[in-house]
């Protein structure tokens, strides 16, 4: 038994408990932080744990797999536990400033650690059922984050956000009868060895087929992702920004999991239809951004939109379109989210972030201005950002399998996104705020009285903003100016990927 | 080459920080940065004589092959000691013009961002890390385009620049991939070696037509030209350097690099002569009846891109001669001339032709300056822009009759070109001076300083031209056609066709120069076909079709009904299950009827009698008492098939949902029918193809042979778990963990449930406070 596999989920356990009985709010943060903290150093040695001994399998209560409950982190799971210990550390920072007393005395930070519990807890579980039981920890925890303030539209966006999910987990429930009622089995390794070796493999494609469109809906994937553009501008900043940075990412990683390790019998088939859904997916998302002017609205479509460029290298199906996968996925957590951030700092100073009625933030708040244009020029796939280089490993791969319309479709969402990313700065940064008029100056010639940025009613950013948006910014660049150490990590769990039988033989014969 | 590149970013790094403690006197210690880069260059023109490039690596991504490779060779040299040569003027120009500017810090700090892309550009062996600095480039671009970003038009403009070269920089993208993908290198040096596989590949077609949009886009070639006279919204500083003398020649500069890759075929030729001849017509027509200096410019700019584009298709080693030396001549009267634009702006506060005259009295440093620069536009000796005028006439002539034919049009495009140059560069120095926003003064020495050295230099190659033929143009023009070449440069070469062209062209110019008036009505009159230019069409897609596309597809897929989203969903999930049952081929045995039980019959009419008055009854609670119905009679089955334990859950849950829903409805209005009857219809025959996948699923799976390891196993090892029920066994030892998952969910629901509870409560109580209690709270019952 391998007390590091677990502790990804009992240390937000414990600490939810905790911060449940403890009355003193000042406390709470602490603990708040100290746990976000203890978290993230766990998924880290979880991680060099996966890198040393390579994947590793804990049978939970010693009840050999089958038949108890597997927990299992190959590279991929490991990264992922490890990106969400990050996002959760750093949104919890920031959440410090943004939440308020009111959702602080209401369980927030309770909800909180259930909801990274949650999310740990479907990445490393190598149980079909038991990835149900996180998928329902984390729509309830969501839920209650989300619902917290009961304002009318964060009730609207709550229930759309609760019906279509439950659709989701009911879809994934039935799949899972299906599943075991061919397999007669709920572990994955044990389901992936079974369809492998056995007719009964085909028979098993309406379950894939249900669990693509389950985990779709999670993923936020055409046509099913209409909970999350409804929902996720609603609650504070903090939880659409953790929302944004794990939820989707969780439906990708099942769907990533299950399409690499138990329904790989048609390829063809399967793979196929994740491409066309991928490239739809990549469209519409990118142009439902185009037609909105609210930053986190802008966002929120943004993530439909690069879900799809996660999809597609599993769609491809080659080691190198998973490694792109991977590092995409983990590219993308980190820009979005910090771009969720920027965009609550932007309400915080501005009081909105609606496009129309702000700007002039490029005078005001120059390094905002230049922590934004990291992850948004990223996320637009200017080079040598980290967002060029996703792209770049994915459309690379397109290329040498002669996937020119997914290539072409790719590049094209890439010039729309980047144009959308262009928008919000134009708007917010560039022009001046719709309230004070004034032009700069007469032609070109300079205009030397400084500008408002001495407004004295400006409030400031507190300083937890700051450090959680630059410690993303700085985890961004750092991937950008020497992407090696996130491909070598990529290229090792998409070789895991591809390559189930090192999982199952992992899982089944692990000595515990 | 790294070295260098890391100074020039470092630069942009600290130059806000300097810019902050000096102001306007920092200009002079960043000036110092291009300038030893400039220098070193110079040093390394001397090591290049023996022909071959010098090389460098940084690795940087091992898992594609993409390395920081510099490469310099004669091309890269030419370029680098442009930039960094006409970069430290611009860097003491910009300082003067900009002065007392708040944002000064940061225009140096994109404009030294610009500089260090330009540099990897032209020195990248590496294809990929050519288009990092390439779009690095773009980016720059961009923020110094939108420079003065309150003014609509400049963000608008820096918009569009950006999306064209981004664009474009994409399609060049998919070119090195596919370079890569028949090569299996991003170096240069190794793709090279397989130039015959490559132009006999059949993707080769498409392989040029994307490296072309690439290039087409960078260099403002037709139909792509519109974004550069927009970006005169920028700084004249920015105009100077970015468009007209380095950023835009990129284009031009990759079309060079890969001449000896890809050039030498039919497609190769033919497309980079006739767009170049049409973007060299289009530009020189298009700027004649422009009234604004930095305008004026830019369309000749646009002219001059064409024209070394077509000799680059042209092919011969004459043509790179004189595209080459071209390229050269351009820059630095071009430069100067932006620079004087610049100049008289700061010191008229206007740019307008109509309004400049005789400020040769009041800018005498910057009248000569211009007055050379325009000479070597024109094309006049003794300047080294005659020399090149030449040359290019030499090129074409070697054509024969097509030849003449291009040699015409260059005439036209020309003389066109010598009229701009008569207008920009003289014609605002002499005459009467007239009444300006602001008297003139000669402007401060950063501001005719730049342009006067670059006009010297013009003068002093033409007149001495060994200066650059052997030490600059000639190891450029190796690296371009690939062999050595005898180039000579000279003033006279006797009575030939050429001077006769040469001449025809000035005579020509002057005319045009006098017909200006009448070629400005003509552009007034001709505005409405802008219309149909590329420029509209760019504007139609951003302003028109994207965004009623997009409210269009947002109306359709985000519309904001809950029902259409599940309904979505479950056609969806019918879909699927569909399309997964189409894959499989059941034995035709798979489905046998055996006789039912009485009390089974009874069972599954009861369901679809409950089922059926659930959907027609209107009543709420009617629907819920039935739903319940169900329910009961689902428990039912599980206890007559074993599940007891299963069918008393069932019952309970049935029981607390049917008291909760009755509790919760009974305070609702009574339900009307809203739904039309054709919503009605599609809602029943998708309820009905769900249902139906549902239970071919259902079917499906009872004929297959069910697997019991698992319950055996539950059922041997219950006892070592201490218990003999297994289900409870199940529950709290082997599948203790989801239990506890279950635990969670229950208790975050409970502490959500206090949690909105409470919101509401405080709302309804803050409401009813601040209406004095005139309505009571509802909630609180």
């Amino acid at each position: 038994m391998n007390l590091l596999l677990v502790l990804p989920i009992f240390l937000p356990l414990v600490s939810a408990a905790i911060l449940l009985l403890i009355p003193s709010a000042k406390l709470q943060r602490w603990i708040h932080i100290a746990a976000c903290l203890a978290h993230f150093a766990a998924s880290a040695l979880l991680l060099c744990e996966v890198l040393r001994k390579g994947i590793t399998a804990s049978q939970l209560g010693n009840w050999p797999a089958p038949f108890g409950i597997t927990f299992v982190a190959d590279t991929f799971s490991a990264m992922m536990v490890l990106i969400t210990g990050l996002m959760g550390f750093l949104v919890a920072i920031y959440s410090l400033d943004d939440v308020s007393s009111e959702h602080q005395k209401r369980g927030f930070y309770s909800l909180y650690q259930v909801l990274l519990m949650g999310v740990s807890g479907a990445f490393l579980t190598g149980d079909l059922f038991n990835l149900f039981v996180w998928f329902e920890v984390m729509l309830m925890s969501s839920f209650v984050l989300l619902a917290l303030g009961c304002s009318r539209h964060q009730l609207s966006g709550g229930v759309k956000y609760l019906v279509l999910n439950f659709l989701s987990s009911s879809l994934f429930l039935t799949a899972l009868g299906l599943i075991y009622s061919v397999t007669g089995t709920l572990n994955m390794a044990d389901a992936a060895n079974i369809l492998k070796s056995s007719p009964l493999g085909i028979s098993s494609m309406s379950a894939a087929m249900l669990l693509m469109v389950s985990f779709g809906i999670k993923a936020g994937l055409f046509p099913l992702f209409a909970w999350l553009p409804a929902s996720y501008h609603t609650p504070p900043v903090s939880v659409s920004a953790i929302f944004a940075a794990l939820l989707t990412k969780v439906g990708v990683y099942a769907l990533v999991r299950v399409f690499t390790l138990i329904f790989t019998i048609q390829v063809d088939f399967t793979h196929d239809i994740l491409i066309g859904i991928s490239l739809i997916t990549m469209l519409t998302g990118v142009l439902g951004a185009a037609a909105q002017y609210e930053t986190r609205k802008i966002l929120s479509f943004h993530i439909i939109s690069q879900i799809g460029y996660m999809t597609l290298g599993l769609g491809f199906f080659t080691e190198a379109a998973l490694a792109a996968t991977v590092f995409y996925i983990i590219h993308h957590i980190v820009v979005k989210t910090n771009l969720f951030l920027i965009a609550g700092a932007i309400s915080k100073l501005k009081g909105t972030a609606e496009l129309k009625k702000i700007g002039g933030l490029y005078a005001e708040s120059p390094w905002l201005a230049l922590l934004f244009l990291i992850p948004a020029m990223s996320l637009g796939g200017i080079p040598p950002l980290s967002g060029f280089f996703a792209k770049f490993a994915l459309v690379k791969e397109g290329v040498s399998l002669h996937a020119w319309l997914s290539v072409f479709v790719a590049l094209a969402v890439g010039i729309l996104t980047l144009y959308s990313m262009t928008k919000i700065w134009a708007e917010a940064f560039w022009k001046a705020s719709p309230n004070e008029n004034g032009d700069f100056g007469l032609g070109d010639a300079p205009d030397p009285t400084p500008t408002s940025s001495t407004t004295p009613s400006l409030p400031s950013l507190p300083a937890s903003f700051w450090a959680a948006i630059t410690a993303m910014a700085a985890v961004t660049l750092a991937i950008s100016s020497w992407p090696q150490w996130l491909f070598d990590l990529s290229e090792r769990a998409a070789a895991e990927l591809s390559t189930p039988s090192h999982y199952i033989q992992a899982v089944l014969h692990s000595k515990q | 080459m790294a070295a260098s590149l890391f100074i020039v970013f470092l630069a942009s790094a600290i130059s806000p920080l300097l810019v902050y403690f000096l102001r306007t006197r920092a200009s002079y210690f960043l000036a110092l940065v291009p300038l030893s880069i400039f220098v070193l260059y110079l040093h390394y023109l001397q090591r290049l004589h023996d022909g071959s490039p010098l090389l460098e690596t940084i690795h940087w991504i091992q898992s594609f092959g993409v390395h920081l490779q510099f490469r310099l060779d004669g091309l890269a040299l030419l370029f680098l000691l442009l930039i960094a040569g006409i970069g430290t003027l611009i860097v003491l120009y910009a300082g003067s013009y900009l002065a007392g500017h708040p944002h000064l810090g940061r225009f140096y700090a994109i404009l030294f961002l610009f500089m260090g892309a330009m540099l990897g550009l032209v020195a990248s062996e590496n294809l990929i890390a050519l288009f990092v600095f390439w779009e690095l480039t773009s980016l720059s671009s961009y923020l110094l385009v939108g420079f003065d970003y309150r003014k609509k038009e400049a963000r608008a403009a820096a918009l569009q620049a950006l999306l064209v070269t981004f664009t474009g920089g994409q399609a060049l993208l998919v070119a090195f991939l596919i370079l890569a993908s028949l090569t299996d290198s991003f170096s240069f040096t190794q793709i090279l070696e397989k130039k015959i596989q490559i132009q006999q590949n059949p993707s080769y077609i498409i392989l040029v037509l994307l490296v072309l949009t690439g290039a087409f886009t960078k260099s403002a070639q037709t139909p792509f030209h519109f974004w550069l006279p927009g970006a005169m919204a920028a700084p004249t500083p920015v105009s100077a350097y970015l468009h007209s003398a380095t950023m835009v020649t990129a284009g031009v500069f990759l079309l060079a690099r890969l001449t000896p890759l890809l050039g030498g075929t039919h497609l190769w030729a033919w497309s980079l002569t006739s767009f170049g001849l049409l973007t060299m017509l289009t530009g020189s027509i298009l700027a004649i009846g422009q009234t604004d200096l930095k305008r004026l410019l830019a369309y000749t700019t646009v002219a001059a891109l064409g024209t070394m584009t077509m000799l680059l298709g042209l092919g011969t080693p004459l043509a790179a001669k004189a595209a080459i030396a071209f390229l050269l001549v351009h820059s630095l009267y071009k430069g100067a001339l932006f620079m004087v634009a610049g100049a008289v702006d700061h010191e008229t506060h206007t740019r307008d032709v109509r309004d400049l005259g005789g400020l040769i009295r009041h800018m005498p440093i910057t009248a000569i300056a211009s007055g050379l620069a325009a000479l070597a536009m024109c094309g006049v000796p003794p300047v080294l822009g005659f020399i090149s005028k030449e040359l290019i006439y030499e090129a074409k002539l070697e054509f024969g009759q097509i030849g003449w034919f291009f040699a015409i049009l260059g005439v036209i495009a020309n003389a066109l070109v010598v009229a701009v140059a008569l207008i920009v560069g003289i014609r605002p120095f002499l005459g009467f001076p007239l009444h300006t926003p602001k008297h003139p003064h000669e402007a401060p020495f950063p501001l005719w300083f730049g342009p006067l050295i670059l006009a010297l230099l013009g003068l002093l190659f033409g007149i001495v031209p060994p200066l650059v033929e052997q030490t600059i143009i000639k190891p450029a023009v190796v690296a371009v056609v690939g062999d050595t070449i005898k180039v000579k440069l000279s003033l006279w070469h006797g009575f030939t066709p050429m001077l006769v062209l040469s001449f025809v062209t000035l005579l020509l110019g002057f005319c045009f120069f006098r017909m200006r008036e009448k070629f400005r009505l003509a552009r007034e009159t001709l505005t409405p076909l802008r219309y149909y230019g590329p420029e509209s069409l760019y504007s139609c897609i951003i302003n028109h079709w994207l965004p009623s596309i997009a409210s269009l597809q947002t109306r359709i897929l985000q519309h904001g009904y809950l029902r259409y989203y599940v309904l979505s969903i479950i056609a969806a999930a019918a879909l699927a299950v569909a399309a997964g049952l189409s894959r499989i081929s059941l034995p035709g045995t798979w489905f046998t009827w055996r006789s039912f039980e009485w009390w089974e019959v009874l069972l599954c009419a009861a369901i679809f009698l409950a089922g059926f008055a659930a959907i027609l009854t209107s009543g709420r609670i009617t629907s819920v008492v039935l739903l319940g119905i169900i329910g009961y009679t689902i428990s039912l089955i599980f206890a007559l098939y074993g599940a007891p334990d299963l069918a008393l859950t069932q019952f309970l849950v049935e029981t607390l949902t049917l008291i909760l829903l009755v509790l919760v409805l009974y305070r609702l209005p009574k339900a009307k029918s809203l739904s039309s009857k054709a919503s009605r219809l599609r809602d029943a025959l998708l309820s009905l193809a769900f249902g139906f996948a549902i239970t071919l699923l259902v079917l499906k799976s009872l004929y297959i042979p069910h697997d019991t390891k698992l319950p055996d196993f539950f059922v041997q090892n219950s006892p070592i778990a201490q218990g003999r029920n297994v289900v409870n066994v199940i529950l709290v030892d082997f599948r203790a963990l989801d239990t506890l998952g279950e635990i969670t969910v229950l208790g975050i629901s409970a502490v959500g449930v206090w949690a909105v509870l409470s919101f509401i409560r405080k709302k309804s109580s803050s409401a009813s406070a601040s209406q004095k209690n005139s309505s009571p709270a509802s909630f609180e019952q």
